[in-house]
Parts: structure tokens; C-alpha cells; sequence
């Protein structure tokens, strides 16, 4: 068993170890093209929700204590608080996807979503200090999309092992001898809360200083 | 990963730590430090990132020198990555920067 | 230990259960192994077909036999198939899967339900790919390149692209799982400086397919998205960098090269010591050589695109850089020919291919480093120079090394001794095919003809026509041993534990293993390679 729990948690360090070359290539095309377009970059960033974001990365932090007080709740075998943790963390991943979904709306509304029919034309008019061209802006809010669109699907791929999670220790299958289940879900919950981290100043702080 | 069971004060200090250096971040966004925006961002993001890394997810208490080995060489990984692409990418001429 | 009559009721994985569901719902590594095996076989003939389709077409100067576009299908699909279906999987799945428990100890892998979810992985690309073939194919070479793949090509490259993508996922398991079992799984007293240089081989190439094939994934998703919702990222009319869809591609790609060599070295560092009956030479330069290709793999891959337009500097960064990654692999080449002088050499047909695998390779490793080589490379690249220069390494060296490693162990997996005579035979006809086929592709490098071409001017013709005719050759070479396995399974001679006189825990239990590998848990107290204690076999084992 000891074995087993080993094993289970490096085979998870190693997951997410691939999970991080996974991420990295997104993070090679943001450096390169940030590099070419920073202008682009910087009028894009400026055109999403930093409210929104900050919220997000509160609410993915406050989940990241729930799932670490729920492991420490399964080491000391108490269940209901164990249950109403794991709970709690589900409640703050979906609210994080709701509130994505928000963001991705509000994109979709403005004519920022690449494809037929974006349009950065507002941004352009809104910034006029910033000189940029349409084409570029089309790369940053790709690579926003995609960025985004690869860390919300991690998300909701959390919020279903967590579910599955949570049935299981309101069945009581978690005692302080075996709670490998909880411990290596909340590795990786953890692992989308740091991408996250990296995510939110990349996007949505490259250049918030004030315009004269 | 250790059986090492932490108190729930260090995991919640931990979390005000986090949430209190995620609205540095944030209002430092709106200052004018020129190139070093970046900079800041980015040191308090690795900061927050390590915090996580050590305490909720165990690993300043782990025993295996092996978990440690395997995020550095994935970290390592990806700078190798990002680095020898960048010895194209700095030196090319494009006409874009 | 067994003979003739006891194998038949002793128990083992092979006849412990029947039915189709104990077999496709089976956690056993060896049936695994198995089931990989068909699998890839498979693949190897889609692969095989479109490369007799290439041949035949470039028999003659003019494209006659088929259509400009047919013909980048072919092409693509040929070393899509090869590489990504059939090289990729091919040892690490059926010989690595098969062997790392039992060479280090172990009942089973570190994760056995993870490791059938590989499997099942595999066969669900396999059918997307196999979907992606019949419906029209992709026509953008194996190497996807934008924007063509993205914005022009109008074949199934959304598909083809989600096929690698999943079969990539089969890989990462498959190498997560070996990586666990090696560190944790281990019997008593097997140090790392006792495992067998076939699961050192193992590990670094777990390491590569750890590390690598996410970035793989990253780039064929960022190429589906780019098609699918008209991103423009990889577009250069739209501001996007073609390059830098080939930084991502290669990154992995390159290291991928050495996912599919690792794992031959590691076999014939298993071959040689056997037929020499002497302990390998420097076994420590050899274990530390496979972590060091793993390693500086990653450091040299765009040499793949030095005529694409990246700058000067870089390139020159590059160059140095593949020169180094070839010095490992010398090493191995010194050490494995130090390993034969004064040893007592047998020509049995794993041999042949260890040794067959030893100079192609080493053919194949040293035309690299002329095309590591800035002012050379501007000659050849894109030529049929590189063409063969892979080949030699793919075909003459990989595929080798997972034949000679097939008939090795094929005692082992199956219980039976195939007909040495026909193996051999078909181990001389794989050679002769070979080398008919791929050493006049250098030549027509050399002079000057491009890759990826459906017609030639026709002073090329001879030496086409040489390679179509070697192509012949080796596909016999090839189809024989999958009839004379077959034919073995029933009619062969039944082997014992050890037929070879092999070192290796592997062999110190019954041919087939039992489910559990062993009776009991082994305990090792000998350094690797202990040939001075193991006596050869007093008869050559023939089926």
C-alpha cells in the first residue's frame, strides 16, 4: 500500500511535469509573438476584464486552500469535513468557469473571438496612443482563446475527478490509511491553480500603465 | 509525499499570503515601472507559484529528493525550449521588431 | 526446467484464461505486449503498402502510376504510418512492456490498468488514422509544415493531426508508467549499476517521450485549432511565424529519432554479450551514453530546418551541437565492438541482426554528421541524402534491432524455437534488401535529386530502379519472419528457460513466464552480465 502511494504520487509529479512541456509550447508562441506585437499585445490585454481576472485568480487560490485543508482532512480521517471541503472546491472551480464563461462571452460580444468575424476595430479607436494593426491583434486574442480554452478544459477535467472524488469520500471510502485518490487529485488541481497563476499577468496585466 | 500532517493556521496563512501578493500584482499592473512591469509580475507570479509548490502540494516536506527532480527537470525542460528558440528569434531579422 | 510434455499443462499468461475479454480486458503487461504487437504489425503494413506504392512510381522518370497529389499522400502517410503508428510504439511497447517487469523483478508495471488504457489509446488513433487514409488522406509530408497544412492543403489534416495527437497520449503513458517502475519496483539487491543496459535504454527513453511529446501535442492541437477557426497564428499574410510552428514540431521531433534508436541500442547491448559470452565492455559508459542522447537530443533540433530561414547564429549553435549528440553514440559503437574481440562469437540470427544493426547504423550516424555540416546540408538537404541517411538509421537500424530483439526473446514470450536456418535466411534477405534499396538514395542525393518528387529527370533512372528492386527484397525479408513466428506458435520446437544461455532475470524463469513473472519475488547478489558464471548451451538451439 505504502508502495502503491508512492508510486501513485510520483506517477502524478511526472504527469505533471509532461503538463508543463504541454503548457510550455503555448507559452513559446506568447513569448515570441509578444516580442513581435507589443503594441498589439498591450491594446489586447487592455481590452479584457482585469476585474474579472483578479477575481478568478482569488477564486482558484481560495479553492487551492480547500483542496489543501481537504487532504489534511483525510489524513485525520474526518470525513464530514473532508466532504464539505472537497464541496467547497468544486463550488469555487465552477465559479471560476462561470465567470470564464463571462469573459468569453463579453469577447464574443466586442467581435474579439479570431475567425470571420473579429474586428479590432474598437480597440483601435479606443487606444489611439497605442499604434497597432488588425492582423496582429487577431494572434494576441488567439493565443488568449487558446491559452485560456486549454486551462479551462484542465478545469473542467478538475472539477470532474473532483466530483468523483467527493461521492467517494461522502461514501467513506477515504481513511487516513488510504487517501492516495485525494492527495494526487489535489496535486493536480494545484497545478491548473499555478498555470493560472502565470496566465493572469501574462494576459491581462502586459501594459495597464495610464494613457496619457 | 510525507504524512507529515501540516496545521490549518500555516495553510491559511499561505492562502492570505497568496490572495494579498495576487492584489499586489494587480494595482502594480497600473504603475509606470517601464520595463520592470514585467519583471514584477512575473517575480511575485514565480513567488505565489512557489508557495504552492512547497507547502500545499507538500513538497518543502517531502523525503523524496525524486519529486523535486522531476519538477526542476521539467522546469529545465521548458527553458531549453524557450531559450534555444530564442537564439533564433533574438538574433533574426523579421522586420517586425 | 520444462520440456516437451510439462509445458502443455504447466500454467502460464498464454492459456491461464481464454476468450476474447480476458485478453482486451486484460491488465497483464505480456498480453499487453501482445496485443501491441498486433497492433503495430498492422501499421507496418499500411506503412510497407505506401512505401511499394512510392517505389513503384519513381521506377520510371515520368509520373505515370499516379496523380502529383495522390503522390504527397503516399509520401505523408508513409512516414506518418511508419513513424507515429508503427517506430514510435514498436519496442518501447511490445519488447519494453514485455521485459521491464521481468528484468527488473516486478509481477507487473508500476500502473496495469494504465498501461491497457496506452493500448486502447493506440488502436482509437489507429482507427481515426486508418478513417483519415480511406476518406482522402493528407498530403502535407509527415512533417505538417504551415501554412500549407494549415491554410492551403484541402486533405484530412484535422484529422490526421487528432490521430498523432491521441497516439502521442499512448506514448507519454507508456513512458510514465516504465519511469515509476524502474525507480520504484525493483527487486532486492538490483541497484541501478546491476539493471540489465536494456532498461537503462528503457528509462532515457521514457525520459524523451516524457518530455518531448507534450510539445508535440501542443503544436498538432495549435495546428487543428488554426484550421478549424481560421486563427492565423502560423500564417505569415497575417502576422504569424511558419518558423515557429517548425521550432515546436521539431522539438519534438528530433527527440523522437532517439525514442525510436534508444530502445534498439538497448536491444543489441542485450544481443552481443549473449553471442560473445563475454560481460559487455564498459557497461558504465554505455548506461550513462543512453541518459546522454536522451539529454542533448533536445539540444539539436533545428538542424532540420537550417535552410528554412532562421538566422546564421543560430544555425551554427545548432551544427555544433549535433556533433556533440553523435559522440554518445560512438561510444555505444566502440563499446559494443570492444565488447566482441576475443569473445566466443555465434552467428545465430539475433546475431546477424546485432551485427547488421551495427553498421548501418553506423553508416546511417556518421552521413549525419555531414548533414550537421552548415555547407553541406545546403547541398543535400531535401535531397534523397537525407532520405537515406534516415532510413539507414529508421530501417537499418531500428527495425533491425526490433527484429533481432523479436527473435531473441521470442523464446521467452511464445514457448518456441523458431527454424533458425529461415532466420537467419531472412535476417541476410533483410540486409541484402536493405542496403539494395537505401545505398543508392545517397547516391541520388549526391547528385542532386529532391525529396518528396513524383518525377525525375531520367539520368536518375538506374539507380531508382536499383532501389525499387531492393524495396522487393525487403519486403520478403520482412513477411518471412511473420509467417515463421506464426508457424512456431504451433509447430515450433518447445524452449526451455534458457535457451541462449542469456544473463538476465528474464531468463531464469519458465518460457512462456507465468502471470506473476516469477514464483517468487528474485533476490540479486550479481553484477549484470555475468557471463563467466553462465555456461553457453552446449547446442546451437535451432526450431
Amino acid at each position: 500500500m505504502e508502495q502503491q502511494r508512492n508510486a501513485s504520487s510520483l506517477g502524478m509529479w511526472i504527469f505533471l511535469g509532461t503538463e508543463i512541456m504541454f503548457f510550455g509550447g503555448m507559452f513559446l508562441a506568447y513569448l515570441v509573438y509578444r516580442m513581435w506585437y507589443y503594441n498589439e499585445f498591450a491594446a489586447g490585454s487592455r481590452s479584457i476584464d482585469v476585474v474579472l481576472g483578479t477575481v478568478n485568480t482569488a477564486v482558484l487560490i481560495c479553492s487551492s486552500l480547500t483542496v489543501a485543508l481537504a487532504v489534511r482532512a483525510a489524513q485525520m480521517g474526518k470525513r464530514r469535513l473532508l466532504v464539505t471541503l472537497l464541496s467547497l472546491t468544486l463550488l469555487f472551480g465552477l465559479a471560476f468557469l462561470g465567470i470564464k464563461g463571462k469573459e468569453w462571452y463579453d469577447k464574443f460580444e466586442e467581435h474579439h473571438v479570431p475567425g470571420p468575424s473579429f474586428s479590432a476595430q474598437d480597440i483601435i479607436e479606443k487606444y489611439p496612443q497605442i499604434p497597432i494593426e488588425p492582423a496582429p491583434t487577431q494572434i494576441y486574442f488567439s493565443l488568449y482563446f487558446a491559452m485560456t480554452g486549454l486551462h479551462a478544459l484542465h478545469m473542467i477535467i478538475g472539477v470532474g475527478i473532483f466530483s468523483y472524488i467527493t461521492f467517494h469520500a461522502w461514501k467513506g471510502r477515504y481513511t487516513p490509511e488510504y487517501h492516495t485518490p485525494v492527495e494526487i487529485s489535489g496535486l493536480y488541481w494545484h497545478f491548473v491553480d499555478i498555470v493560472w497563476i502565470y496566465l493572469f499577468p501574462l494576459l491581462y496585466l502586459i501594459d495597464r500603465k495610464p494613457l496619457k | 509525499m510525507s504524512e507529515h500532517i501540516l496545521s490549518s493556521k500555516l495553510y491559511v496563512a499561505i492562502w492570505a499570503t497568496l490572495m494579498v501578493l495576487t492584489v499586489i500584482t494587480a494595482s502594480v499592473a497600473f504603475i509606470d515601472l517601464g520595463p520592470f512591469n514585467t519583471v514584477v509580475a512575473l517575480v511575485i507570479a514565480t513567488f505565489k507559484a512557489l508557495l504552492v509548490v512547497l507547502f500545499f502540494m507538500h513538497v518543502k516536506y517531502a523525503s523524496e529528493k525524486l519529486t523535486k527532480m522531476v519538477i526542476i527537470s521539467a522546469i529545465f525542460w521548458l527553458l531549453i525550449l524557450l531559450g534555444l528558440s530564442l537564439s533564433d528569434y533574438a538574433v533574426r531579422v523579421t522586420g517586425h521588431v | 526446467m520444462a520440456t516437451v510434455a510439462v509445458t502443455a499443462e504447466r500454467e502460464h499468461y498464454l492459456n491461464t484464461d481464454y476468450g476474447i475479454r480476458s485478453w482486451l480486458l486484460t491488465t497483464d503487461h505480456k498480453r499487453i505486449a501482445l496485443l501491441y504487437l498486433i497492433v503495430i504489425t498492422l501499421f507496418f503494413f499500411v506503412g510497407g503498402f505506401f512505401a511499394l506504392l512510392i517505389r513503384l512510381e519513381l521506377l520510371t522518370p515520368a509520373g505515370d502510376l499516379v496523380q502529383p497529389d495522390t503522390y504527397n499522400k503516399l509520401f505523408t502517410m508513409h512516414g506518418q504510418v511508419m513513424v507515429f503508428f508503427f517506430l514510435i510504439p514498436s519496442i518501447p511497447a511490445v519488447l519494453g512492456n514485455f521485459l521491464i517487469p521481468m528484468m527488473v523483478g516486478a509481477k507487473d508495471l508500476a500502473f496495469p490498468r494504465i498501461n491497457l488504457l496506452s493500448w486502447y489509446l493506440l488502436v482509437a488513433a489507429g482507427l481515426l488514422m486508418l478513417y483519415c487514409i480511406m476518406t482522402g488522406g493528407v498530403d502535407t509530408g509527415w512533417t505538417f509544415y504551415t501554412p500549407f497544412s494549415t491554410a492551403f492543403s484541402n486533405t484530412k489534416v484535422i484529422e490526421a493531426g487528432l490521430a498523432i495527437f491521441i497516439a502521442g497520449f499512448s506514448s507519454i503513458l507508456t513512458g510514465l508508467n516504465f519511469v515509476v517502475t524502474i525507480h520504484r519496483m525493483r527487486a532486492p539487491g538490483l541497484t541501478w549499476s546491476r539493471l540489465p543496459l536494456f532498461v537503462w535504454s528503457m528509462y532515457a527513453t521514457s525520459i524523451i517521450q516524457l518530455l518531448g511529446t507534450p510539445v508535440l501535442a501542443i503544436t498538432l492541437l495549435l495546428v487543428v485549432f488554426e484550421r478549424a477557426f481560421n486563427l492565423g497564428i502560423f500564417d505569415p499574410t497575417r502576422g504569424g511565424d511558419p518558423l515557429l510552428f517548425q521550432h515546436l514540431f521539431w522539438f519534438y521531433s528530433h527527440p523522437a529519432v532517439y525514442i525510436m534508436i534508444l530502445p534498439s541500442m538497448g536491444v543489441i547491448s542485450e544481443i552481443i554479450p549473449c553471442f560473445t559470452r563475454k560481460r559487455i565492455f564498459g557497461y558504465g559508459a554505455v548506461a550513462m551514453s543512453s541518459i546522454a542522447i536522451a539529454v542533448f537530443g533536445f539540444l539539436v533540433w533545428a538542424h532540420h530546418m537550417f535552410v528554412a530561414g532562421i538566422s546564421l547564429y543560430s544555425a551554427m549553435i545548432f551544427s555544433i551541437l549535433s556533433y556533440l549528440v553523435a559522440v554518445p553514440s560512438a561510444i555505444k559503437v566502440f563499446n559494443w565492438t570492444a565488447t566482441m574481440y576475443k569473445g566466443s562469437i555465434r552467428f545465430s540470427t539475433p546475431m546477424l541482426y546485432a551485427l547488421g544493426f551495427i553498421g548501418l547504423f553506423t553508416m546511417g550516424g556518421l552521413t549525419g554528421l555531414f548533414l550537421a555540416a552548415l555547407g553541406i546540408d545546403v547541398h543535400v538537404t531535401d535531397t534523397y541524402f537525407v532520405i537515406a541517411h534516415f532510413h539507414y538509421i529508421m530501417v537499418g537500424g531500428a527495425v533491425m534491432g526490433y527484429l533481432g530483439g523479436l527473435h531473441y526473446w521470442w523464446p521467452k514470450i511464445s514457448g518456441r524455437l523458431y527454424p533458425e536456418w529461415l532466420g537467419k535466411f531472412a535476417a541476410l534477405t533483410v540486409f541484402l534488401g536493405f542496403n539494395l534499396t537505401f545505398f543508392p538514395q545517397f547516391i541520388l542525393g549526391y547528385l542532386g535529386m529532391p525529396r518528396r518528387y513524383w518525377q525525375y529527370p531520367p539520368e536518375f533512372q538506374v539507380l531508382n530502379v536499383l532501389s525499387t528492386a531492393g524495396s522487393t527484397i525487403l519486403a520478403v525479408g520482412y513477411v518471412l519472419p511473420m509467417i515463421y513466428f506464426l508457424w512456431s506458435m504451433r509447430y515450433g520446437k518447445i524452449a526451455d528457460a534458457n535457451p541462449w544461455g542469456a544473463a538476465g532475470l528474464e531468463w531464469k524463469t519458465a518460457s512462456p513466464p507465468p502471470v506473476t513473472n516469477f514464483e517468487e519475488t528474485p533476490e540479486v547478489t550479481w553484477e549484470a552480465y555475468n557471463y563467466d558464471q553462465i555456461p553457453a548451451p552446449e547446442e546451437v538451439p535451432v526450431g
